[in-house]
């Protein structure tokens, strides 16, 4: 169990590129770059993509403090609506305060660790689940498992589904904590749904059947398949076509299907957001052994942007799986004083109904700022209708279509652009050249000067690839300061061959 | 094909035990002074409910903290926003100054040694996996909380043998104990990772005296493997500080265990649930000296994180100085006093305690009830108090007590009145010299009703177990 593969928000950090070329040179340079990487924290096996975030930690952009700073834009958060909720925080005093109709509740909020949950919470997250899907389909409140976050279901629910060594299918390009949630303490394996740019990453038949296959070569028994819907990192939600594709398979397979559905509530594109649960309900499978198979996995971290509140849920229609996953809530059970803050909240449905829309406008508002300020700087995005990031073609960008190039490309963008994206090599994609890019975590005028940046570089590099040379100086002075040598060692091979 | 992990389809989870069979008659029929004076009185719930007027009363005098104010300006965004699983520095260097507090000040906790999660139930299990694997063992001294059961060994596949200890010497840690498990453990082919100990004790009440540190930092010094886990959540409920030694204050005497590898292997745990009564809000806290084990910890306490928004208001309140040192005092009056009523109250029936020193509860010996030195008999010892004199307490054997006979019973989670009530009705049930017979007709129906209603809900661990004592009257 490798605990540095991770950083503090759940990014897969560990190498995932084979480019550490052994060189005499920096055999003496590993001594005292282990002492200074244990200094940090950080271990030879770090990559890059670790260091990107610790390059925006050291110089963080602040537009008045520090105006040539890092841009955060690998950060899946949603900033965009907190005016709303602090309005009605304003409005209703009493649920922050703990109070009910003036009175103090305090006590009973203080000794309520019922790993059933409040009542009165679960019902409003059933019912705020169904609203986001335009009370088609209905959630019961006693199927709802809360956890602290959907980090802590998706785990539990690996911890009911799976024995160590099981599989489960997700498709790539996936969410990068996802080999810590799924895999780390449970044993489970994850292998790979293959999905290609050719058909816009979706999930096809004979992806999902050649993975099936690859989990029994490898010996490794399929217990289900793992989506996210809307998609992390594609900003995509699933068509019809592969829902009913998915169902199919884990009907046919005997297995289980999870839908992680966090960001259905980012839903912003002319497309309604179909979810699992709606497909149960189209193929009338509600109340048959297949619906038992398939269990969403939900949280308030992206829609309401209340990631530090550690508010998740699982539902499932599958009694036993409902009662295991309840117990174990026991290790991430939901603070009650934040149950009750949000029972209030989303209870409140004028305030859901008015949250919704609004959130999805500006959501939509603000990407197509994104991917209109990407076209004029060249760069085109997958189509996306939901989350709250684009996944960038910069395939255009890269020296050679290779995942060596796909990093280099990235660390320019981290130390020349100062922008720091998501490779999608850290989310397992299986074609280099494609990036995350958030949108929703900062200002309206930081995503415009990040564009502006970027395509200032897009523009200079088109001009020539050799970086000036007031750069090689300060990359060299980092190199002094900051990067491990593995990174150093990747960047000076590529950059700066005449400078040895 | 068989869909669900034998986790989720096991018993391991403990929760089958009678242990909670009497929680659920209580929550068919709870004891409320207006509207069901004749319900079961809730004895075996081990929460603090003594000092709340002094958190309300602080939280009404601090209005801004539970808004999401910090002077006046609203830092909402930024508390919604956080979920860096360092955990909030300042709710972290409160804790530890709360801790230290908490041990007379007498030793000091740096705050990047702590590790915060949800509740200790969460930093238990985190440390099980951290400290060993699938098939390792963890020595526990006997009698102990039954949910250890769950919190060690589920999902992590640990396994507890118990150091057994006896009432022959206050059910004290002794050499001889120890290294006995560890024989067993060997005997087992278990890799034995460490030892757990609560300190102060549940379901003891008593502090781990000095004599047994010493057995216990002496066998850890010369078995270099072996980790040893302290469960401190009850040190603020000790009645005298001055009795309570934290395993940590015990490192610092002994210079020499400063500087060894033995300063590694020492891990604290903690918990607000007991001390400020508050476990609806899921704070706990690892606390080690092994850079590793935070760091791994760390990371492990992503699936387990306390809400930023009770972080933010905890911080507060801890930060108050002049509020903890008047918490702090007042608790432990209140609890000695609460304690006292109730040990006074057991001996104006005949029924002794251990003589206890701290915790929310007493282990009472009731073995002269007993119509027999059996389980079967502390049973159904148990039974009658629960169907009959209508009071939920804890059984002996819940807790792998080796001794039939003991009982906890909680003092701290009632009114005083309550308190007093259920020592009468326990009396009546004492003096009316028939607790030796076994149960009677209609309360067996009472039972054989239950266990038909019952049977879809608990697994069939539980229901051979019940259904084997009940039988017996009912051939």
């Amino acid at each position: 169990m490798d605990g540095n593969l991770y950083d503090e928000f759940g990014n897969y950090i560990g190498p995932d590129i084979d480019s550490d070329i052994d060189s005499a040179d920096e055999v003496e340079d590993e001594n005292l770059q282990d002492k200074h990487l244990e200094e940090n924290g950080l271990h030879a096996r770090d990559s890059s993509y670790f260091l990107g975030w610790e390059e925006y930690e050291k110089n963080p952009y602040d537009e008045i403090k520090n105006p040539n700073g890092m841009i955060q834009m690998g950060l899946a958060e949603n900033q965009l609506c907190f005016d709303l909720i602090e309005s009605w925080l304003t409005k209703n005093p009493d649920a922050a305060s703990l109070k009910r109709n003036g009175q103090s509740i305090f006590r009973e909020l203080a000794l309520f660790q019922d790993y059933h949950g409040m009542p009165e919470f679960k019902k409003a997250m059933a019912e705020f689940m169904e609203e986001i899907r335009g009370n088609r389909v209905t959630f019961d409140p006693k199927k709802i498992v809360l956890a602290a976050g959907s980090t802590s279901a998706n785990e539990t629910l690996m911890f009911c589904l799976a024995e160590p060594g099981d599989a489960f299918l997700l498709p790539t390009p996936y969410y990068p904590g996802f080999d810590r949630d799924l895999k780390w303490r449970t044993g489970a394996e994850i292998v790979p749904i293959h999905c290609s740019s050719s058909n816009g990453f979706q999930i096809t038949e004979s992806a999902l059947q050649q993975a099936y296959q690859q989990a029994q070569k490898l010996d490794l028994k399929v217990k289900g398949v793992l989506v996210t819907n809307p998609s992390n990192p594609l900003g995509t939600a699933l068509t019809r076509r592969e829902l009913n594709l998915l169902v199919d398979f884990i009907t046919s397979k005997n297995i289980h299907l999870i839908s992680d559905e966090i960001y259905s509530g980012t839903m912003f594109g002319f497309e309604q957001f179909i979810s699992v649960m709606d497909v149960l309900k189209d193929k009338k499978l509600e109340d048959t052994e297949v619906s038992k198979r398939v269990h969403v996995v939900y949280s308030l971290s992206k829609d309401l942007g209340l990631p530090g509140f550690r508010v998740g849920a699982i539902y499932s229609n599958d009694e036993m799986i409902v009662s295991a996953a309840t117990k174990m809530s026991s290790f991430g059970l939901v603070s009650s004083q934040t149950q009750y803050l949000l029972s209030a909240l989303l209870s409140d449905k004028k305030f859901t109904s008015q949250y919704l829309e609004e959130n999805q406008k500006r959501l939509k508002s603000r990407q197509r700022r994104l991917v209109s300020g990407l076209e004029s700087a060249g760069i085109t995005c997958l189509r996306s209708n939901a989350g709250l990031f684009c996944w960038v073609d910069m395939r255009h960008l890269l020296d050679t279509n290779t995942f060596e190039a796909e990093l280099d490309l990235w660390k320019k963008i981290v130390y020349n652009v100062k922008l720091n994206i998501s490779p999608g090599s850290s989310c397992h994609c299986t074609e280099p050249g494609w990036f995350r890019v958030c949108f929703a975590n900062m200002s309206e005028d930081t995503l415009d000067l990040a564009l502006k940046r970027l395509k200032t570089f897009v523009e200079s590099t088109d001009c020539g690839r050799m970086i000036s040379r007031s750069s090689h100086e300060r990359l060299k002075s980092l190199r002094k300061k900051t990067v491990s040598n593995w990174v150093f060692r990747v960047s000076w091979t590529d950059r700066v061959p005449d400078e040895r | 094909m068989v869909l669900l992990s034998r986790k989720a389809t096991c018993n391991s989870h403990g929760q089958d035990s009678s242990y909670f069979l009497g929680w659920e008659e209580y929550e068919k029929n709870p004891y409320d002074i207006i509207k069901n004076p004749q319900g079961i009185i809730q004895m075996g719930l081990a929460e603090n409910q003594l000092c709340f007027d002094l958190l309300e009363s602080w939280l009404a005098q601090n209005t801004d903290v539970a808004c999401f104010k910090r002077a006046g300006q609203s830092i909402f965004r930024e508390l919604a926003l956080f979920q860096d699983y360092h955990g909030l520095s300042s709710f972290k260097n409160a804790l530890a100054d709360f801790m230290s507090e908490n041990r007379g000040n007498r030793v000091s906790f740096d705050s990047n040694n702590l590790v915060l999660t949800a509740g200790a139930t969460s930093a238990n299990e985190t440390l099980m996996f951290c400290l060993a694997d699938p098939g390792d063992a963890f020595l526990l001294p006997t009698p102990y909380y039954p949910g250890f059961d769950r919190d060690l060994k589920w999902r992590t596949g640990v396994e507890i043998v118990p150091i057994q200890c006896s009432s022959t010497n206050g059910f004290c840690i002794t050499k001889l104990a120890l290294e006995e498990a560890y024989e067993q453990a060997k005997k087992l082919n278990l890799n034995v990772k460490g030892i757990l100990i609560t300190n102060p004790s549940n379901p003891l009440g008593t502090t781990t005296t000095q004599t047994e540190l010493n057995i216990l930092f002496d066998f850890i010094t010369k078995n270099k493997n072996i980790h040893l886990v302290s469960d401190e959540i009850y040190s603020g409920t000790t009645f005298n500080s001055s009795e309570f030694v934290s395993v940590v204050m015990e490192i610092l005497k002994n210079n020499q265990l400063e500087n060894t590898d033995v300063l590694n292997r020492v891990h604290v745990v903690y918990s607000l649930s007991k001390d400020l009564g508050l476990p609806g809000f899921r704070v706990g806290a690892i606390y080690s000296n092994d850079k590793d084990v935070i760091s791994a910890a760390t990371k492990m306490s992503s699936f387990g994180l306390v809400s930023s928004q009770t972080q933010y208001l905890l911080a507060s309140l801890l930060s108050d100085k002049k509020f903890t040192k008047n918490y702090l005092r007042e608790n432990q009056k209140r609890l000695k006093n609460r304690q006292r009523k109730l040990v006074l109250g057991l001996e104006a029936i005949g029924i002794k305690c251990l003589k206890s020193n701290a915790g929310l509860f007493c282990w009472v010996d009731m073995r002269p009830l007993l119509s027999s030195k059996t389980f079967e008999a502390e049973m159904d010892l148990w039974k009658k108090i629960v169907y009959e004199v209508k009071l939920n307490i804890s059984p002996g054997s819940s807790c792998h007590c080796e001794e039939p006979g003991w009982f906890r019973v909680c003092f701290a989670n009632m009114s005083e009145e309550t308190l007093k009530l259920a020592l009468k009705r326990l009396k009546k049930f004492v003096d009316g010299g028939n607790t030796k017979r076994s149960c009677q007709k209609s309360e067996s129906q009472k039972l054989k009703g239950l266990r038909k209603k019952t049977m879809s809900n608990v697994s069939n661990w539980v229901f051979r177990l019940s259904l084997h004592d009940r039988e017996a009257e009912e051939r």
